[in-house]
């Protein structure tokens, strides 16, 4: 029995440790912050965390698949863009047009009300799942390597948010943004459930922050049945030997088009929320390439190989979450904030480099090249 | 197929297909600008210089990158390592600007090439933390502000002005892709770098110090950066911040589009030089039609996945 908990710490031992970090950096967090253990600080923090998670969810799936997907935050700027249009809330619904070319061209009114801003979610979702499968069959049937692949697409989805929002704007209904970016006991009351919150079986966990909820449901529902279905397993078979994979007849050509799919569905989740957050769209070039590459690190930090057939989405989460703490804590020790990103740079890289210190323990050199 | 298609070399084919790309540009920008000003300014060979000068620091931080992907890697750290050894250039100032500046260079280029090759992160992650230390470091040494140190005369000349009306940031990028072609083609360290992106295992087992050629690769890479930088604040007279930003996706953009695999092992340099040429050109043609950056990112994206698809595609893994 105790060997059994020892191999299956061993074999995710990346993941073991993220949450380890994540856990100490978290307390540490809580007990210097003067309002520490609060759900105030909890609901900033979850604000601040989700759509990064989100990204480093996207990231994990072409990862595993050994493929990386750079425009993972081309998608969420484009889903984010679209969803200022379309989750507007305004009770006599949003009229859309489009102006190309100096052509008007109206496209209907999109519904408002709360069937309006279900209908905005899900079209929101569907668009990054979209973008994500357009990635996997440029990937598959085009045969061009991911990396350059998602580079060429996420300059598209970029093209794309530029012309919805050449100029930061845009609205989100207040109730939905209300609803979403704080705890529970405020989403129950804007929805107008459970007593407006106020249910007395319902105290014990009106502190916990919506997002965070979210988050767990968006693994458990989404995360955890593809990972335990046949295309989640090619895509882990993909990422450790895709001859091999081939060879057994896995179906590795849809495993891969699935993996993008789902990375573009996560990409699309966190675009929706950051939307909703900010209340606003924004076709920000720096801040897509930002998450991007956080969420790579983050996928690191998981403990996920980007050699591809190793780790888990759920690792990256909370790599995403070790990355937010450590700016947490510029904020309480007070470090000047011209100091942050070489504190960020270097906590990377030191991170990264004693994950490597394995190296020198290797007899056979020949073992270093995978 | 004909015959005379079948005698170009798989190399040579992606170098022909760019190289008509860039004519096929050229043609319709100029059809756009006949019809609509009634002057043909991409014919000119002023205008064509002027956009060639411009186009001269991509190429060189291109070049870098080459030797970089040649080996399958990367380097991400290219952006804030060119806006460092702008910055160090220009406050250090006198005739100490450019080595300085290159100094930075090669110092990121030997702890990237350090840590890649020695402690084997993968590039894409180490880099980017390089990349994020570097730009800290400028940020915590220029205060989040432009710096208000200028560039040296010999910046300035280097990069700005012309010698037979020829601009001089032409003949640097001459230097550079004659230096690179060298090395490639002429030296052992070329053949090194080739049979590394091949398989590193049989280049180790070949005798050839893997390691060392992975660090002098990303040395070559940080240098290359450095010089654009150099040459950049030359040119806009001043270092500035995120200099550097618009460099990274264009030069792995053209290296690719140059017939370099991405995974390594293959590629001539003739084929970045036209892979820069067909970027610049693209973009000033965009320019010209007044595109909206949104009508470019799209285009930008589009041709890449075009010229992959014509020439860039993998093979099918079937054992």
């Amino acid at each position: 029995m105790l060997d059994d908990i020892a191999i299956r710490i061993r074999q995710n031992i990346g993941l073991v440790t993220a949450v380890l970090l994540f856990s100490i950096l978290y307390l540490l967090y809580n007990l210097a912050h003067p309002k520490g253990f609060s759900s105030a600080v909890l609901v900033q923090n979850g604000d601040e965390i989700f759509a990064l998670a989100m990204l480093a969810m996207a990231q994990t799936v072409p990862v595993l698949a050994s493929g990386l997907d750079l425009s993972v935050g081309a998608v969420m700027t484009m889903v984010g863009c679209f969803a200022s249009y379309l989750l507007t809330g305004v009770a006599g619904g949003t009229p859309l047009h489009l102006e190309i070319f100096g052509l008007h061209v109206g496209l209907g009114t999109f519904p408002g009300g709360v069937g309006g801003i279900l209908l905005g979610i899900v079209v929101c979702l569907a668009t990054g799942a979209l973008a994500g499968f357009v990635n996997g069959c440029v990937v598959v049937y085009g045969r061009i390597q991911p990396i350059i692949a998602t580079l060429a697409t996420g300059a598209i989805y970029i093209g794309i948010a530029l012309f919805l929002r050449p100029t930061p704007g845009g609205k989100i209904d207040e109730d939905l943004n209300w609803a979403l970016t704080n705890s529970l006991g405020d989403f129950a009351a804007t929805l107008h459930i459970f007593d407006d919150g106020a249910a007395s079986w319902f105290a014990p966990v009106a502190w916990i922050p919506v997002p965070f909820v979210l988050l767990v449901l968006i693994a458990l529902l989404v995360w955890v049945p593809f990972r335990r279905s046949v295309l989640g397993r090619a895509v882990y078979a993909v990422g450790s030997a895709e001859g091999a994979a081939y060879m057994s007849g896995l179906p590795i050509e849809r495993a891969k088009i699935a993996a993008f799919t789902l990375a573009g569905f996560f990409a699309g989740c966190g675009g929706l929320f950051l939307a909703i957050q900010t209340s606003s769209g924004n076709a920000d070039i720096p801040q897509a390439g930002a998450y991007t590459l956080n969420s790579i690190a983050s996928v690191v930090i998981g403990g996920t190989s980007l050699l591809g057939g190793t780790g888990s989405a759920i690792g990256s989460i909370f790599g995403a979450m070790v990355l937010r703490v450590i700016s947490f804590f510029f904020r309480i020790f007070d470090i000047a904030p011209l100091l942050q990103p070489l504190f960020e740079g270097l906590i990377l890289l030191a991170a990264v480099s004693i994950g490597a210190l394995g190296v020198l323990r290797v007899k056979n050199t020949l073992e270093l090249f995978r | 197929m004909s015959s005379a298609s079948l005698s170009i070399s798989r190399d040579d084919r992606p170098i022909l297909i760019a190289a008509l790309f860039i004519l096929v540009i050229l043609v319709a920008g100029t059809v756009y600008t006949f019809a609509r000003f009634g002057s043909a300014p991409l014919l000119s060979p002023t205008y064509l210089l002027q956009q060639l000068q411009i186009g001269a620091f991509l190429g060189i931080v291109a070049a870098g990158m080459m030797m970089v992907i040649l080996i399958a890697q990367i380097d991400l750290s290219v952006p804030w390592t060119l806006a460092a050894a702008a910055m160090m250039a220009t406050s250090i100032g006198g005739p100490l600007a450019i080595p300085v500046g290159l100094g930075v260079g090669l110092l990121v280029g030997l702890v990237n090439g350090i840590g890649v090759a020695y402690l084997r992160v993968p590039s894409m992650i180490f880099t980017l933390g390089v990349n994020a230390v570097m730009r800290g470091l400028m940020v915590a040494h220029t205060g989040g502000y432009a710096p208000q140190t200028a560039a040296t005369d010999l910046m300035r000349m280097l990069a700005g002005d012309r010698t037979l009306g020829i601009p001089n940031a032409l003949f640097v990028w001459a230097a550079v892709s004659v230096l690179v072609t060298i090395i490639l083609q002429r030296t052992a360290l070329g053949r090194y770098v080739y049979a590394i992106g091949n398989k590193e295992a049989a280049a180790y087992l070949a005798g050839v110090d893997t390691r060392r050629i992975t660090v002098i690769c990303f040395v070559l890479c940080g240098v290359a950066a450095a010089l654009a930088g150099v040459l950049l604040a030359g040119y806009s007279t001043k270092a500035y911040q995120g200099m550097g930003d618009a460099y990274l996706l264009p030069s792995i953009a053209a290296v690719v589009i140059g017939g370099t695999n991405i995974l390594g092992g293959r590629g001539r340099y003739l084929g970045t030089l036209i892979g820069v040429v067909l970027i610049v050109l693209l973009n000033s043609v965009l320019s010209i039609m007044d595109m909206p950056e949104a009508g470019r990112q799209v285009i930008y994206g589009l041709v890449i996945i075009f010229m992959l698809l014509v020439y860039g595609r993998g093979e099918r893994v079937t054992s």
